[in-house]
């Protein structure tokens, strides 16, 4: 199977407020249409994990691959288009422009790309909100929505690009158990649909018993 | 590549959202380009109004003879003294004449030189006017008017009468308004004047001289440079002054040193007349900027104040931007942008204020006896200016945006997302 995402030996440190070894010797991969998750105590460092993988933090020691080229040591310009263009991210919290419409938010990443039209750009805004079931809310203000759908119009933006990987950090933390399933079932579709490769942070079992696999972290490391 | 359009929807809906804090930043800058172009505008105004006073009245070079002792006593010639020390006490002047000796071939040579404008004669006589049995001590000066009129703006101080009648006039005289009203005379008057050595003779007033300065006007007066001549009974050749206009008069202070040494005459120049004058110009443009580059600093201050509070807020949005794939230059030129937008919409405003003070000042009444032509303050409606000032707006509003935008780009994202 074709890696999507590969990590070598990536160790992490934290000097301050003194050294402290946060990951060590991750080694993995995540193939192509393949839907991870990844459990572990709070403090075992999966959010930094994912911060790497997402190659916004560049301090790091290892090697990291995307689509079998090799990301490391790649300029911060680069590292914005690669971000831009092929990664997905979805916050713990969830973070939109609290003075742009629904719609601006999710369009976006996809205006700085500039590979489509803005209409193009709009409607495809369009069909992300209604896959996730919150078109009615496109013209709303983003700071004047619920925390969920807030959520949800996080991962809309995040898929806009049509990424080759989505990267989730606890992406259904604050949705109730009804728009976690949705949230789940569309992450599944987008799988089975669109090839698309998910790596998901998540506390909730039941959400990582139903991916194609579970990464667990304990203290930094890969358990398993 | 850059993707100015969303950058520019970015910094746009920023601005809009924070009405309040932009339109502070930029009506600093509107106050500052306002008062520059207000302050500029009438401070050029009114040196060119100045310089030009004085520039139309006073000669480029004044050639005169001036009186003043020989230089070679007689006592020096005399061999036996050679060795002794000399001291003689009350030297006198020699007795010569004020006339320039050759004035006329001086005059046609100046006229035939092309660095020259023009070149006029002139001839100071003193005089008494008689008015009853009161003597008013005084001089008229011999001119050729119509020449005086065009290298000069003399029209302008006539207040009554013109040039045209004192030169159609054999007899006639272009009295001083000081004297005039002394002497309760107006135009159409006769006036008698007699000479130092006692002749008197009848002039006709075609015209009131008035230079606004009380110690002229209230002695001097003018006539036909031939009328004066044969008052003081002397030759065509009698002529005491020539006052020369050159086309550059950047080569007065050359000239002058020339023609001194090859006409044996005394030369000054406009630049020694007029040393202290410069100063003034100098001071006050210094005021002028001293006050902008002031105001335009306070703008930029708040410029600088706003930009950082605004990053300060948006430190999220930053996150998420460069989460989502914008780079630090993007989110750099976002912050960038606003403050040029300040910069540009501030100054452009400022150009405008600045514009209609001008105007205002241009129209208020201004009248002063020493400048008969001018009725409202002197603007100076340069495009220049506009200009200077449209970019020193955007100049400070660059520097002041560029530290916080600076800050803007350098943010990690991951510090903000993590919440530390
Ligand atoms: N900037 C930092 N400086 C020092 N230590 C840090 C910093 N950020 C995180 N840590 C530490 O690194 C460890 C891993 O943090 P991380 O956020 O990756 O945990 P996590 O697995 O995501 O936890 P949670 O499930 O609670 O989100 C924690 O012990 C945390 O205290
Ligand atoms: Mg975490």
């Amino acid at each position: 199977m074709d890696l999507v995402l590969e990590t070598k030996n990536i160790n992490k440190h934290f000097y301050k407020p003194k050294d402290f070894h946060v990951l060590k010797d991750i080694s993995f991969g995540i193939g192509k249409g393949e839907f991870a998750s990844i459990m572990g105590k709070s403090g075992s460092g999966k959010s930094t994990l994912l911060y790497i993988l997402s190659t916004m933090d560049t301090d790091y020691t290892g090697e990291l691959y995307l689509n079998g080229e090799l990301i490391t040591g790649k300029s911060h310009q680069e590292l914005s288009r690669i971000r831009n263009e092929r990664i997905g991210f979805v916050f713990q919290f969830h973070y939109l422009l609290s003075e742009f419409s629904v719609l601006e938010n999710v369009m976006l990443p996809a205006k700085k790309l500039a590979k489509k039209s803005h209409a193009e750009i709009e409607h495809d805004g369009i069909e992300k909100l209604k896959m996730l079931h919150i078109e009615h809310l496109a013209q709303q203000r983003a700071s004047r929505i619920s925390g969920g759908e807030k959520q949800r119009v996080a991962i809309a933006r995040a898929l806009i690009n049509d990424p080759t990987i989505l990267m989730g950090d606890e992406p259904t933390g604050n949705l109730d158990s009804h728009n976690s399933e949705n949230v789940f079932s569309i992450f599944k579709r987008l799988k089975e649909e669109q090839g698309l490769s998910l790596l998901v942070v998540t506390h909730d079992e039941d959400f990582a018993k139903r991916t194609d696999r579970t990464i667990q972290m304990e203290d930094g490391r890969i358990i398993g | 590549m850059t993707n100015w359009k969303v950058i520019l929807n970015i910094a746009k809906t920023h601005l809009l959202t924070k009405m309040k804090s932009t339109a502070t930043a930029a009506l600093g800058v509107t106050f500052g380009i306002g008062a520059y172009i207000t302050l500029v505008s009438f401070m050029t105004g009114l040196n060119d109004m100045l310089d030009s006073l004085i520039l139309n009245q006073t000669p480029h070079i004044h050639l005169y003879n001036e009186i003043k002792p020989t230089e070679r006593q007689p006592v020096s010639l005399y061999d036996e003294f050679k060795n002794s020390v000399n001291i003689v006490h009350s030297v006198k002047p020699k007795e010569s004449p004020k006339k320039i000796h050759n004035a006329l071939p001086i005059l046609n040579y100046l006229k035939q030189d092309k660095k020259v404008k023009g070149a006029t004669p002139q001839l100071r006589a003193q005089i008494f006017y008689l008015s009853g049995s009161i003597e008013l001590g005084g001089n008229l000066v011999g001119v050729d008017i119509m020449e005086e009129t065009r290298l000069s703006n003399m029209r302008d101080y006539i207040v009554g009468g013109s040039p045209e009648a004192l030169k159609n006039t054999e007899n006639g005289i272009l009295l001083g308004s000081g004297l005039a009203q002394k002497m309760s005379l107006g135009v159409g008057d006769r006036v008698q004047i007699s000479t130092v050595k006692g002749a008197v003779f009848p002039l006709k007033i075609v015209g009131i001289y008035q230079s606004g300065i009380a110690d002229i006007d209230n002695v001097q007066s003018y006539a036909n440079l031939k009328t004066v001549q044969r008052i003081l009974g002397e030759a065509r050749n009698y002529i005491t002054d020539i006052n020369v206009k050159l086309l550059d008069i950047g080569e007065a202070p050359a000239m002058a040193r020339k023609l001194a040494g090859q006409f044996e005459v005394t030369a000054t120049d406009i630049n020694e007349a007029n040393a202290q004058f410069e100063t003034g110009s100098n001071i006050r443009n210094l005021i002028t900027y001293a006050v902008s580059i002031t105001l335009l600093i306070v703008a930029g201050f708040g410029i600088y104040n706003i930009l950082n509070m605004l990053i300060y807020e948006k430190m999220k949005d930053i996150a998420i931007l460069k989460a989502t794939g914008f780079s630090g230059r993007d989110v750099q030129l976002i912050f960038m942008s606003q403050a040029m937008i300040i910069g540009a919409v501030g100054g452009l405003l400022g150009l405008f204020i600045g514009y209609v003070l001008s105007r205002i000042i241009d129209n208020v009444r201004f009248e002063t006896e020493a400048l008969p032509t001018i009725s409202t303050y002197p603007i100076d409606y340069n495009i220049g200016y506009y200009l200077i000032g449209i970019a020193f707006a955007l100049l400070s509003t660059f520097v002041a945006g560029w530290l916080p935008s600076n800050k803007a780009r350098r943010i990690d994202p991951v510090r903000i997302i993590r919440g530390t």
